[in-house]
């Protein structure tokens, strides 16, 4: 097996913060390990003040850890920052890498010098980010005139500029309309495509890990929970699906086994049931509800994502 | 190197977009320099034309030259370094492969450069004109002012560094801001030539780092020390050239482990 990308073992990561008049030690991060392998796609999610930012600081070189070690791209984040720092590619949502008072093109030609582009280099990755990610239309403008959408994608260009092998975003969508997220998502799949480099993401916006991630890591309180697929956590909290059929005639609200009632509309034509897919199967709980009505069309209902983390997070007493 | 090069011409960039502040600063520093001029020629004829070397025509050289310095030497002790780190955008400093403290004083020598044309050449010319002053005696003369300038511009930057860098330790750094404030102004002879003090607040001063980055620049641009003397200044700055470097990486290095990113 190859080397992975992110490897951390047992990594811990302490604050002390002044309560009052105590200091009060916070646990940001504790007694994670977890392993990522090039090329793979995953999602790190988790309430607010999990601990997903400070991981990434980690792994990133920017914070020393407390406890544990992480290696990333094969090196020691502190110690090798700065080699690292050519290997990834990171933006954090809240915050900008771009000079505040220069024009955006002006920003990655800077980017482009602190990385060592060949002016060649430099030119062909600035077309392929500038076309791709829509920012040409304000290429000129300073960047303290961008709007957040527009500023997120200058963003995502200046961290992919130098055409890292690791991406990592902590909360890229965040404040950005349904279009502009639908955009950025694309992009980022077309360039995971084109580059294959491995993605990990932060987010609030469970769109983004139904799109992005065939991994998912949830964290809580600073300690890995559940490492693996969406369904596979939907599964573990007992997230259900729901079924919803459209009847031929108007029906009194059906009772079937295994299922939950969720509500009736159109005077009965329109229902749906939610069930568990551990304990009955879209296809059983259909055959019942054909036997006693005939059935014009149905839809399943994967389960809702928010919902799922909910979930998890109400299960751990949040 | 291209790499740093870039970085001083983007903090050239940076300050020419911000060119009403220039005038700003361009017109509080021609008030402040008449003012000086009052104060300081009454102090000069008083004395009988003749006050600790300094007759008319030199003093009126410190003072433009001091005045015409102050948009590039920082005497107040506001860092771009002590902002990123309260704020948390210093993340992005270490994000980068770069040097976090050659960075920021190449950023800040750029910012200097390009002040000493909206705001150093005018105020010169401005003195030039209004009052008359005296200049450096030939090529040699030229040559040295300005290699003391451009010193003086990198201890300044590496300087105020320090001033930032405490933040790492203590997140608010505004208190000694204003220490560096109070105390780099006179210490680096921007109220008084350095000349003037008592005998021993002129030994205070040369233990310090700030007449390096103003009164030695001028007192060589303006031709008033020349020959041995004035290599004498260029190798004071160039000892405090090194230790301002040496103690800017040390801080960066020790200040890195106990950075905790502010802002989430
Ligand atoms: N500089 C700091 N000083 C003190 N405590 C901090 C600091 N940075 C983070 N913390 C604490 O560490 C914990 C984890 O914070 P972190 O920013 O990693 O959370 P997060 O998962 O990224 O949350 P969010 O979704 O809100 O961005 C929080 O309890 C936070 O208060
Ligand atoms: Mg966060």
């Amino acid at each position: 097996m190859s080397e992975p990308i992110i490897e951390t073992d047992a990594l811990g990561r302490d604050f002390s913060v002044r309560d009052g008049l105590r200091r009060r030690t916070v646990v940001a991060v504790d007694d994670l390990s977890l392993r990522v392998e090039a090329g793979e796609s995953v999602g790190y999610i988790g309430a607010n003040g999990a601990g997903k930012s400070t991981t990434i600081k980690m792994l990133t070189g920017i914070l020393v850890p407390t406890r544990g070690a992480a290696r990333t791209c094969g090196l020691r984040p502190v110690a090798d920052r700065r080699r690292l720092a050519r290997e990834v590619g990171v933006v954090f949502g809240q915050r900008s890498q771009l000079w505040w008072d220069l024009s955006v093109r002006e920003s990655f030609s800077i980017l482009a010098a602190i990385h060592g582009l060949s002016p060649e280099r430099e030119r062909r990755r600035t077309d392929e980010l500038v076309e791709r990610l829509e920012v040409g239309e304000f290429l000129g403008t300073a960047v303290r005139q961008l709007s957040l959408g527009q500023r997120m994608r200058a963003e995502v260009a200046a961290a992919l500029l130098h055409s890292p092998r690791l991406v990592i975003l902590d909360e890229p969508t965040i404040g950005l309309d349904v279009l502009s997220k639908q955009r950025l998502r694309e992009f980022l799949l077309a360039e995971r495509a084109a580059h294959d480099t491995t993605l990990l993401l932060t987010t609030h916006d469970m769109g983004d890990v139904e799109r992005l991630c065939d991994r998912v890591l949830l964290v809580d309180r600073g300690r890995l929970v559940f490492d693996g697929t969406l369904t596979g956590l939907s599964r573990t909290v007992g997230a259900q699906r729901v079924l919803v059929v459209d009847l031929a005639e108007p029906t009194p609200d059906l009772a079937i086994a295994d299922t939950e009632h969720l509500g009736s509309e159109a005077g009965g034509l329109r229902q749906r049931l939610a069930f568990d897919p551990e304990h009955t199967t879209a296809a059983r709980v259909l055959a019942a509800v054909t036997e006693r009505v005939e059935v014009r069309d149905l839809a399943v209902e994967e389960p809702d994502v928010e919902d799922v983390v909910r979930r998890v997070y109400s299960a751990r007493g949040r | 190197m291209r790499t740093y090069w870039r970085l001083l011409l983007a903090g050239i960039r940076r300050q020419s977009t911000y060119r009403l502040a220039a005038l700003g600063g361009l017109v509080a520093n021609t008030t402040f320099g008449l003012l000086k001029v009052a104060v300081l020629f009454a102090a000069v004829r008083a004395a009988g034309g003749q006050l600790r070397g300094y007759d008319v025509g030199a003093m009126s050289a410190y003072i433009w030259l001091s005045q015409g310095l102050l948009g590039s030497v920082n005497l107040n002790g506001r860092t771009d370094l002590a902002d990123r780190i309260k704020d948390g955008s210093v993340v992005v400093d270490f994000l980068r492969p770069l040097d976090v403290h050659a960075a920021a004083i190449t950023t800040e020598l750029g910012r200097s450069l390009f002040n000493l044309v909206p705001r150093g050449l005018p105020t010169l010319a401005i003195g030039v004109l209004l009052v008359g002053m005296d200049v450096p005696h030939g090529v040699t003369g030229y040559a040295l002012g300005a290699a003391a300038l451009l010193l003086g511009l990198v201890i300044s930057g590496a300087t105020v560094f320090l001033v930032g860098a405490c933040g790492f330790w203590l997140v608010e750094t505004r208190g000694l801001q204003v220490f560096y404030l109070v105390l780099s102004g006179f210490l680096a002879g921007l109220f008084v030539p350095i000349s003037l003090f008592p005998d021993w607040l002129r030994t205070t001063a040369a233990l310090t780092p700030f007449p390096s980055m103003l009164m030695y620049p001028v007192d060589l641009l303006s031709g008033r020390v020349v020959g041995a003397a004035a290599l004498g200044l260029v190798g004071q700055q160039l000892v405090w050239l090194v230790l301002t470097l040496a103690a800017g990486q040390a801080m960066t290095r020790a200040g890195r482990h106990k950075l905790e990113v502010q802002g989430g």
